[in-house]
């Protein structure tokens, strides 16, 4: 089968069959493109503000609309672009990586993806009727009352989270049992590869912090809805009680945002190092401890908010405990370097630059981990520094060594260096003249959030620096775009393993066939790719000669069977979708979601997962 | 002692990031593979003592960090001033203004506070509709006022000056336009500032005649007067602070007669309603509210 036939394989079949699929290939697909056009409505929503903010009693847009933009560019970057640019990756590559032939619930997969894009849509709906929510993306009570915010702004917000947040914790669970119970036959944890550890540590803190984040979303949609008082202060309650709830979810959710860019750069660097990764226990069991203390930190984002000193001091020492994990791992990553044979290419100078400015947002973090500097920083442009160094410098440079890694593994071409190269430079030229110069905006004693601020702060240059820097970060976005484009009309074939890598993933031929491994492998190293080709003996093999193990018996003939698709998953995601955005139209609409939902489920269930007559693969297939 | 905290931490962050970044770019730039790199580099996996190392160490860094940290916590947080000696200033935040009452004064202002140099002052933080937050940048930390509670935050202001001070916490449409001024006196001109407040009011004026005619006492106050409203910030000496509207616009004849003719375009949001006032009340109102001293 030559790699032009498989190309179509994976993703011919027109655009209904996209509607139905179940292949977790092609839901990252969908992931990674959906997430990549609303990094451009983010991006957007980004120059906006930066336009207005670029001089003094600006009138670009008024106070109502650019509250409504940081709103949006804040719930937009960390639900519709981060999560699922990650999610993109984990659906793709995951199964790949631990040799298996698909998720564990490949129709949960896919009903993951349908509910997060209608949330998704429900959420930017708010944009056409001109509502779009304005209480920022961490939405304090009791600003979200019906007093305070009495149009339908914060409704969409809260519904459309809700709705996402299905998603999310559904692919939790799919992914932690895939991780757990799917990894090909010899891949102990300690053989798994770092991107999948990372992806384990991250669905498991979906699963413990979007319920958190869930029951309140409950509380102030019941506020909001049906008159209850969990955040009334009026009524006795305490607006307190959402900025817990939010920040036991919102703290985990930094480091759900961050850990799958530290996986990545945990395989990038050795595949371009020519090494493996220095200290991989480490590296894991660092990763481990910052998903643990992750939720005994939550209150750093509250030292203004005067809980007392005790719960102060105790907040600020856990929260800098984290920093030393978070140093282990990039010693580690450093050592991983040294004495390699670095080969430069895109993906390493954007795992590179990760490390680079990640150092930067860290150090930062100590800072305000420090209550007595915290009181001065929060709220404050430092912070809005802060946390881009942390989720743009991190976050977005991870996810595009990410993406200029496996994109070749994916489509089955390369993206092209010279393009690559630029994108990279732009973007980090970009990158700090937009972010670093918030850092002394913030020590001026910028707040954040503000539409406007007078002429004699001093804060005009700075803020006229970061307006610039947002530009030059808009053009490098474009340059990878460009690229995108080109590669899948013309790049240069991938081949199976263009970066002579040491992972699964590389083994099976680009893009991937639809069954992934024509034999299941059998693993054991770590690196089992790379013993593979350089070591004593073959290392991916039903016949491996383990030390110690007799020889196996040559595999038996199999055929394939792969789950045959499905509309339920995309009719009960509609459901879903309808049922809490006709919260917003009328009970009428909600009924309907609701039946829809039902029936979307129940012929889910009832649909055998193997269709009699479903192509099979292998050996014993019909030809 | 918080600026030793502060500058502490920049300076041990500053070091630590040159020598990180130091090693990374030399690690990346050192072994970049050359021509002659054809074999492979050693495979090495680890080392358990290098591992010990770069956790015992930044560990030991925290620890200096730390300790200065918990110390300065409980030295500002801990233990009020002893109510008799300080200076007590209820803050109360508006959507989008400052109410400060100095109970033991006996004085009511809004959005400009004078206070006497060299005294501690004990501010009680609380607000009347969402949670905001009080911040004089160059007098202390934040504060948030949060509604239905009440927190409390104090200093010692020891120099001469004013000080610019803006909500923190974002409190809706007109966030950014929540400033106020802090001015710190002598306490001489401090008590004449008391004094000035609490001075007879002109109320057998036409100006103040058309005030209540125009209902503007229904939310605003004027101390010694029957203008006794609470849902707008007091106008008591109103016409001697130098900003108008929570400190966006100086108080100038011009910009006050702009904002009783169109309230909401200067602060969007505003509480205040367009009262579709002639513009020789308007001028009779300015001029009133500028002879309050």
């Amino acid at each position: 089968m030559t790699a032009r036939a498989e190309h179509h394989s994976l993703y011919g079949g027109g655009p209904l069959s996209w509607l139905t699929t179940v292949d977790h290939k092609r839901i990252g697909v969908l992931y990674g493109v959906t997430a990549l056009l609303y990094f451009v409505v983010g991006g957007f929503e980004a120059i906006l503000i930066r336009l207005q903010l670029a001089s003094p009693e600006s009138t670009v847009l008024g106070a109502e609309s650019f509250n409504q933009m940081f709103t949006m560019h804040g719930t937009t970057m960390v639900f519709l672009v981060l999560m699922p640019l990650a999610a993109a990756l984990f659906n793709f590559m995951v199964p790949l990586m631990i040799g298996a032939r698909d998720v564990a619930f490949p129709r949960l997969n896919a009903f993951s993806y349908w509910t997060f894009l209608f949330g998704s849509i429900l959420l930017n709906l708010s944009l056409f009727i001109g509502q779009a929510p304005d209480a920022g993306w961490f939405g304090y009570a009791n600003l979200t009352s019906k007093q305070f915010s009495p149009g339908m702004g914060i409704d969409f917000w809260v519904l459309s989270l809700l709705v996402m947040g299905v998603a999310s914790l559904a692919a939790g669970v799919n992914f932690v049992v895939t991780i757990l119970n799917m990894r090909a036959p010899g891949m102990s944890l300690m053989r798994m590869p770092l991107f999948v550890w990372m992806a384990l540590i991250v669905q498991i803190l979906i699963l413990l912090a979007f319920p958190a984040i869930t029951v309140g979303l409950v509380f102030l949609l019941f506020d909001r809805f049906f008159g209850t008082h969990f955040y009334i202060p009026a009524a006795g309650a305490t607006p307190l009680l959402w900025q817990h709830l939010f920040w036991i979810f919102g703290h985990p959710e930094v480091y759900i945002l961050i850990l799958p860019s530290f996986g990545i750069v945990s395989e990038v660097l050795p595949s371009f190092a020519r090494k493996p990764l220095f200290g991989a226990p480490f590296v894991i069991f660092s990763g481990i401890l910052i998903a643990f203390l992750g939720f005994g930190v939550w209150s750093h984002h509250m030292f203004a908010s005067g809980l007392g000193p005790v719960p102060d001091t105790a907040f600020s020492l856990a929260t800098m405990l984290i920093a030393i994990p978070t140093g282990v791992k990039i010693f580690n990553w450093i050592a991983t370097l040294w004495n390699g044979h670095i080969v430069y290419r895109t993906p390493l100078y954007f795992a590179v630059g990760m490390v680079a400015l990640f150092i930067i947002g860290g150090l930062s973090g100590i800072m305000h981990s420090s209550p007595p500097i915290d009181l001065q920083q929060t709220d404050t442009y430092f912070v809005v520094a802060h946390l881009h160094y942390v989720f743009f410098g991190g976050t977005v440079f991870g996810l595009f060594a990410g993406i200029y890694y496996w994109w070749p593994k994916i489509t089955g071409r390369l993206l092209g260096e010279r393009l690559g190269t630029l994108h990279f430079w732009l973007m980090m030229v970009g990158m700090n003249l937009t972010f670093f110069p918030m850092h002394f905006l913030g020590m001026d004693g910028m707040p954040r959030r503000i539409y406007t601020y007078a002429p004699d702060m001093g804060w005009d240059d700075w803020n006229l620096a970061a307006t610039v820097g947002a530009f030059v970060i808009a053009l490098s976005v474009l340059v990878f775009y460009v690229n995108a484009v080109k590669s899948a009309r013309s790049g240069a074939p991938a081949g199976p393993d263009p970066w002579d890598a040491a992972t699964l993933e590389w083994t099976t031929s680009s893009p991937p066939p639809e069954y992934n491994f024509a034999i299941t492998p059998v693993v054991n190293s770590a690196r089992p790719f790379w013993l593979h080709k350089y070591g004593p003996t073959r290392a991916i093999s039903t016949r491996t000669r383990e030390e110690g193990t007799p020889p196996q018996p040559d595999a038996p003939v199999e055929t394939i069977d792969l789950p045959s698709p499905s509309w339920w998953p995309l009719v009960a995601s509609a459901g879903l979708g309808i049922l809490m955005g006709g919260a917003l139209v009328g009970l009428g609409v909600v009924l309907l979601g609701a039946a829809i939902l039902v029936v979307g489920v129940f012929a889910w269930a009832l649909q055998p997962l193997e269709r009699p007559g479903h192509p099979a693969f292998g050996p014993g297939a019909p030809a | 002692m918080l600026l030793d905290v502060y500058q502490d931490v920049i300076w041990w962050s500053v070091g630590i990031f040159v020598v990180v970044e130091a090693l990374l770019l030399f690690a990346v730039l050192r072994f970049r593979r050359r021509p002659d790199d054809t074999g492979m580099p050693d495979q090495v996996h680890g080392h358990t003592a290098l591992e010990v190392g770069w956790t015992l160490i930044p560990a030991a860094i925290l620890f200096f960090i730390a300790i200065p940290t918990v110390r300065t916590i409980f030295l500002t947080q801990r233990d009020p001033p002893p109510q008799a000696d300080a200076l007590q200033v209820s803050v109360v935040g508006h959507q989008w203004w400052w109410e400060f009452q100095l109970p033991e004064l006996g004085v009511v202002t809004a959005n400009e506070l004078h206070l006497p140099r060299g005294r501690t002052v004990l501010f009680t933080l609380t607000s009347a509709d969402v949670i905001h937050s009080f911040w004089i940048p160059r007098l202390g930390g934040k504060r948030d006022l949060n509604p239905g509670e009440e927190n409390r935050i104090w200093f010692t202001p020891d120099s001469i000056g004013v000080y610019e001070g803006q909500c923190a916490e974002f409190c809706g449409a007109s966030h950014a336009n929540m400033r106020m001024r802090i001015f710190v006196d002598e306490p001489d001109a401090f008590e004449r500032w008391v004094e000035t407040l609490k001075g007879p009011a002109p109320i057998d004026t036409t100006g103040f005649t058309t005030f209540l005619a125009s209902g503007c006492a229904a939310c605003h106050a004027i101390a010694g007067t029957p203008a006794q409203g609470k849902i707008g910030p007091t106008l008591t000496g109103v016409g001697r602070r130098t900003t108008i509207a929570a400190g966006i616009l100086p108080n100038t004849p011009e910009h006050l007669a702009n904002w009783l003719r169109s309230p909401d375009s200067v602060k969007p949001g505003a509480l205040m309603p367009d009262l579709n006032m002639s513009e020789t009340r308007i001028d009779t109102l300015v001029t009133f509210l500028y002879g309050l001293q």
